[in-house]
């Protein structure tokens, strides 16, 4: 056994959100576009869902573009220079040119010297997943800043010829920077995976099955029929509701913050019927304001926290240093709590 | 054990709080989604308070099969503990 030991390191004592920033695309999809894809009614899709309108991003608009627009206002609100950033974690579902890692290209972008760089895949708790490792290099002391990118193009995975989801999905990115704290600025994070359920939100298929199809089956060129995502509507807003509620009492247990204290909830902007009846499973007080960017964003999986977050901010429904419960959900399934301090 | 009418009047509450229609529209042979206006989400929260008022669990595959209010009932009274 060798005498030499390894000399102990450790981090700032907690962590905290320092600032947030979100992209929102320039192409706004009232529902009476999608209306013409999917015989429904703006009605129909309002009570469904909540949502009114989302954005769809244009070919100028790409993860890496998004991610680097949404990022600049976070570092910008954070009032850090970029240099100090040492991780940059990506949660995202809809880039489709997995090697390399596109952290590494937003990184060098946005001046974050050779800060590691990485593509987490945790679908709509991906924000949350990346909080939680974000907290734990900095605690651990192998970065000082994190910045944490929730970024989807699901426009991308969205079939519109199927009624039950074309008016689902949107959209956009949504970047924190996260940093040392005198004070916990980040509760423990209760998170986890139910593999058991990962047919219930799926990508219809694989890509390199659907690739190997003959064009005949498969269309041609532009006309291809690409992978898209479905979901099992019933069993998700069920899992959704109930099992989450549980989830996120335990994030407000373990924060030891009750339910009145909070000056925002942000739920994860999966679909307005579910935030309402998370409310209700939840019991959460009527003066605790509610995260409802859904409506003109849509579901834009792991991007629709920050985004709903610098919403709030800015419109000033919720306030620098309030507290504010977050909460993440969905394929995998996959999920991540925490009660955190608003920048 | 309750009562099919016990059965039904708690079903016409909870259809009511949820949904708002009012109780006495709920009766056995009405179609939740046709006749009662429940769509499949409030379906949902529909099901889950059932399951809490009347010990019974209601999985989703045998959610859509029930059709009507008395499918509904029916299901309840044979399976609740």
């Amino acid at each position: 056994m060798s005498t030499a030991r390894i000399q102990p390191h450790s981090g700032a004592a907690f962590a905290r959100i320092h600032g947030v920033g979100g992209y929102r695309p320039v192409r706004v999809i009232p529902n009476a576009e999608v209306l013409g894809w999917i015989e429904s009614s703006d009605e129909w899709i309002r009570t469904r869902s909540g949502i009114a309108e989302r954005r769809w991003a244009g070919p100028s608009e790409t993860v890496a573009e998004m991610s680097v627009q949404a990022a600049g206002k976070a570092i910008a609100a954070a009032g850090i220079d970029a240099s100090r950033i040492g991780g940059v974690i990506v949660a995202t579902v809809s880039h489709f040119k997995q090697t390399p890692a596109v952290a590494t290209e937003i990184a060098e972008r946005l001046g974050c010297g050779t800060a590691p760089a990485f593509d987490i895949s945790a679908a709509c708790a991906g924000f949350g997943y990346g909080l939680s490792l974000a907290d734990g290099m900095i605690r651990g002391g192998s970065a000082e800043y994190v910045l944490v990118i929730g970024v989807e193009r699901l426009s991308d995975l969205t079939d519109t010829t199927d009624r039950s989801t074309a008016f689902i999905f949107g959209d956009g990115a949504g970047a924190a920077v996260v940093g040392p704290s005198d004070t916990p600025g980040i509760g423990r994070i209760i998170w986890g995976s139910d593999g058991s359920q990962k047919d219930v939100i799926t990508q219809t298929e694989a890509w390199d099955t659907a690739f190997a199809k003959p064009d005949a089956v498969n269309g041609v060129g532009a006309e291809q029929k690409w992978p898209a995502l479905r979901m099992e509507g019933q069993t998700v807003f069920r899992w959704a509701v109930w099992e989450m509620a549980k989830v996120a009492q335990q994030a407000l247990d373990a924060a030891g913050v009750t339910a009145d204290q909070l000056g925002a909830f942000i739920p994860h902007q999966a679909n307005m019927r579910i935030t309402d009846a998370m409310i209700k499973a939840l019991k959460l007080p009527d003066s605790v304001p509610v995260a409802r960017d859904i409506a003109e964003t849509g579901n834009t999986s792991a991007a629709s926290i920050p985004l709903a977050m610098e919403r709030m901010l800015e419109s000033g429904e919720a306030k620098s240093g309030d507290l504010a419960l977050i909460i993440g959900f969905g394929a995998g399934l996959v999920y991540a709590a925490a009660v955190v301090t608003l920048p | 054990m309750a009562t099919k009418d016990e059965v039904l009047e708690g079903l016409a509450e909870i259809v009511n709080e949820i949904a708002g229609i009012p109780a006495e529209d709920v009766e056995l042979e009405k179609s939740f989604t046709d006749d009662l206006d429940v769509d499949s989400l409030s379906m949902v929260e529909v099901v889950v308070a059932a399951e809490e008022r009347f010990d019974v669990k209601i999985p989703d595959d045998e959610v859509k099969n029930l059709k009507t209010v008395g499918d509904a009932v029916n299901y309840i009274l044979a399976n609740a503990s």
